[in-house]
């Protein structure tokens, strides 16, 4: 196979975030448009300067990246749509990445937004894919609690685990939102009211679930020449993979497309899993922590469960993980979900974070995961990032 | 516990999905097999996902596989499961290879456990998966969840339109036997004397009741007395000579047949219709299933049998539009396709020949098992697959018969 070429001379700056509410009567539209708002007035850059857009969002139908041109006046010679809910961040990173090392875009504004309405997400369900319609809808699933459900009593099954190692985790990203005044969550979350929540498809129990809300999240891709004449901080992007339905033989989802990868990933960013100084990794369930715990080689497989007992992460702890509060804590926008660790970094390793700072954070962890089209999620990546300096 | 609206499950389904729908109705569980490379594929798709041929066919699959992971539902979106939690689910990797989200019966172990796989019929009408026991356990058809897959006669009332024959009486016996808390059973002359019927009469569960399905009014006084109490209604009224088009004058004995077996089955579906669609949301004993004696020679006309076929053809035809508007309320309507009936009007017929009682448990089968579509003995099946086969084929050998 060819050797992955580095991300040289590529810049990621400019975190910005719509803040999050439950519910919203705006549109998707509206959180996108709110987001580059965010980016332009942020950056100092025109409208015009950005010459490359990038949109994930679950709810713009009818309409794609294609009709935000004309909604948000603007005429970019580089586009793209990324379908891939929690992937959305790292994918899309490593699409604009590449444009603006080709030379195809000179900014690239990578945007996520999501509304929730009342009913929003009950119908997103019905509607995900061909194969949720046919196989998981019709048995009162109800999008992918039940799927996560098999998998944390899998998982718990065979690795040992127990509800109070997955609560651990919540209850340390409850921490580090305390002081994210974005986080929809604001109270602390001890492991006893975890214990004790009502269970929502055994073995989760409510504090296992995210909670649906609108929200956007946005950053700016650009070359670092043009970062530092624009005065902006940014990071580098030292490695990022991406892979969709690994381990198709697989009968349940015990590893994801990381395993597939991770090698290349840490060669590519001549770094290795102790040399991150915070995790940002995709949480929509805790049991999906520990396996990527697992899979991006911060313990063997089935160990994660030991790892966890011996780290604390909390954003001035041991192993920070999700230090804004990751989704469990914020909120799950949509797909700006598969954004939120992707600029906390950006904002944590720039020494912007919204909350505590990581102490003297360089390199950081961010990965991605989406859509689960039946019984498992398809898309799964992560990116290396270094402090811009580093 | 508050009344239910006739909230149903999810019912929308892409049209390949449907392949499984179709197999189901006639109690088969189906799975797509690829004609070129053998794989066995779930959900369904238009291609093989192997090795891309089309060349897909529904094939009979085993059910034997393993419990690999369960959850039970507490919370879901849904409406109709929302007022049914807790509700069991399994993820099973079949022995045939696909993975399944599956219905989970109350009485499968936790796993890691062996189980069996079937497709069912719910109560929108569309096929779904069931985790069963390996092996039959005690009070299986109990079970909350599979109950709402079925219209099991047990703890229910039901109304059988015709004593008078063979076949009525069997199923009252039948129904009887499986536990129906009340049979109303119609006898069109009660002033007649009728081989078999006081025998029926007697059981403890059987109230006789005036009932001629030729006669508006008699209808409609029966569904004003009884129809906002039954559950199951079976249809076994049914007229027939033998006799085609040139063996005969007039056009009495076929406007006879019409008159019982199409306009009858017309009459009691716009009296009990409505009355059961109001009860179908009605908990475990809800109204829950409507029964139709049609039979085989409704695919394909019998000259020997001619002016009785196409009365049964035109039954059948009507029995899909009440099957569509039964539909919506969750009423299963099942059709019966039974070959010459050992009876009376069959005599001159050589065997095989149905026996009433044989017809009696297919329609309890097909009221356990939750299929619409039922073609008991061996001379339905062997109608069935001819007619599968080539239907012009068919038509030609029954006129040469
Ligand atoms: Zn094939």
């Amino acid at each position: 196979m060819t050797a992955r070429a580095p991300y040289a001379g590529v810049a990621i700056a400019v975190p910005v975030t719509e803040p999050y509410v439950r519910y919203s009567i705006r549109s998707a539209h509206w959180f996108v448009a709110s987001v580059l708002a965010k980016l332009l007035q942020q950056s100092g850059l025109e409208k015009l300067a950005i010459d490359g857009l990038c949109v994930s969002s679950f709810l713009l139908a009818p309409d794609s990246a294609v009709g935000l041109t004309q909604n948000l006046g603007m005429s970019p010679r580089w586009l793209d749509h990324v379908p891939m809910g929690g992937a959305s961040a790292v994918v899309a990173l490593r699409r604009a990445a590449r444009a603006v090392q080709a030379g195809d875009a000179d900014v690239v504004a990578c945007i996520a937004g999501d509304t929730n309405h009342v009913d929003s997400f009950r119908a997103t369900l019905g509607n995900f894919s061909q194969f949720a319609r046919d196989a998981v809808y019709p048995y009162g699933a109800g999008g992918p609690n039940a799927s996560f459900a098999f998998l944390t009593d899998y998982y718990m099954r065979t690795t040992g685990a127990q509800r109070a190692d997955f609560g651990k985790l919540c209850v340390a990203q409850r921490d580090n939102a305390l002081s994210n005044p974005l986080a929809l969550f604001k109270q602390r979350l001890t492991l006893e009211q975890y214990l004790v929540a009502r269970p929502i498809a055994v073995p989760l129990h409510l504090y296992d679930c995210v909670m649906p809300c609108a929200g956007g999240e946005g950053v700016l891709v650009m070359s670092t020449d043009r970062a530092q004449s624009l005065r902006l901080p940014y990071v580098n992007l030292l490695g990022a993979i991406e892979r969709h339905n690994a381990y198709p033989e697989d009968p349940i989802q015990m590893r994801g497309g990381w395993a597939v990868d991770r090698d290349d990933l840490y060669a590519q960013a001549g770094l290795g899993p102790a040399d991150m100084d915070l995790l940002e990794l995709y949480d929509d369930y805790p049991v999906i922590n520990a396996m990527q715990l697992e899979d991006l080689g911060f313990c063997a497989k089935g160990e994660a469960p030991q790892f966890i007992r011996k780290n604390t992460f909390t954003t001035t702890g041991t192993m920070p993980l999700n230090t804004s509060g990751g989704q469990l804590s914020v909120g799950q926008a949509g797909a700006a979900g598969g954004y939120l660790g992707l600029v906390e970094a950006v904002r944590q390793l720039t020494g912007q974070p919204l909350g505590e700072a990581v102490p003297n954070a360089r390199h950081a962890l961010v990965s991605g995961f989406g859509m689960i089209n039946y019984d498992r999620g398809l898309c799964s990546g992560a990116l290396v990032l270094s402090r811009g300096d580093a | 516990m508050r009344t239910r609206l006739p909230l149903l499950p999810p019912a929308h389904r892409s049209r390949v999905a449907l392949g499984m729908t179709a197999a189901a109705a006639e109690g088969r569980f189906e799975l797509q097999r690829c004609a070129a490379c053998d794989a066995v594929q779930y959900p369904p798709r238009e291609t093989c996902h192997r090795c891309l041929s089309d060349r897909l066919h529904w094939q009979l699959v085993g059910g034997g596989g393993e419990l690999i992971s369960h959850t039970s539902v507490l919370h879901s979106h849904d409406p109709y499961f929302r007022e049914r939690v807790p509700w069991r689910l399994g993820l099973v990797k079949l022995d045939c290879g696909p993975v399944l989200v599956v219905h989970l019966h109350g009485d499968v172990a936790p796993a890691p456990q062996r189980l069996r796989v079937g497709a069912w019929l719910d109560r929108a009408g569309t096929a779904v998966l069931v985790g069963l026991p390996e092996k039959d356990v005690p009070n299986m058809a109990d079970d909350r969840q599979l109950r709402e897959l079925t219209c099991d006669p047990k703890f229910r009332k039901v109304l059988v339109t015709d004593g008078k024959t063979a076949v009525g009486q069997a199923l009252v016996s039948a129904l009887a036997q499986a536990g129906a808390d009340l049979i109303w059973v119609g006898h069109s002359e009660p002033w007649k004397h009728v081989a078999g019927l006081a025998a029926v009469a007697n059981l403890p569960q059987v109230t006789l009741l005036p009932l001629d399905v030729t006669n508006a009014r008699s209808v409609a006084e029966t569904a004003a007395e009884i129809g906002a109490k039954v559950d199951i209604l079976v249809n076994t009224a049914e007229f027939h000579r033998a006799q085609g088009i040139a063996s005969r004058h007039g056009t009495e004995v076929a406007r006879a047949e019409m008159d019982v077996n199409y306009f009858g089955l017309l009459r009691l579906a716009q009296e009990f219709g409505p009355a059961m669609r109001a009860r179908a949301a009605d908990g475990p004993t809800s109204a829950t299933a409507w029964v139709n004696l049609l039979s085989i020679f409704a695919l394909s006309n019998f000259p020997a049998h001619g002016t009785f076929s196409a009365s049964k053809a035109a039954a059948l035809s009507l029995a899909q539009c009440l099957r569509a508007e039964m539909q919506p309320a969750g009423l299963r309507v099942i059709n019966l396709f039974p070959g010459p009936i050992d009876d009376e009007w069959n005599q001159l017929l050589p065997p095989p020949k149905i026996a009433p009682a044989a017809i009696a448990k297919a329609v309890i089968a097909a009221l356990r098992d939750g299929v619409e579509d039922v073609y008991p003995g061996d001379v339905a099946e062997e109608w069935r697959a001819r007619f599968r086969d080539n239907p012009k084929v068919l038509e030609r050998e029954l006129a040469a018969s």
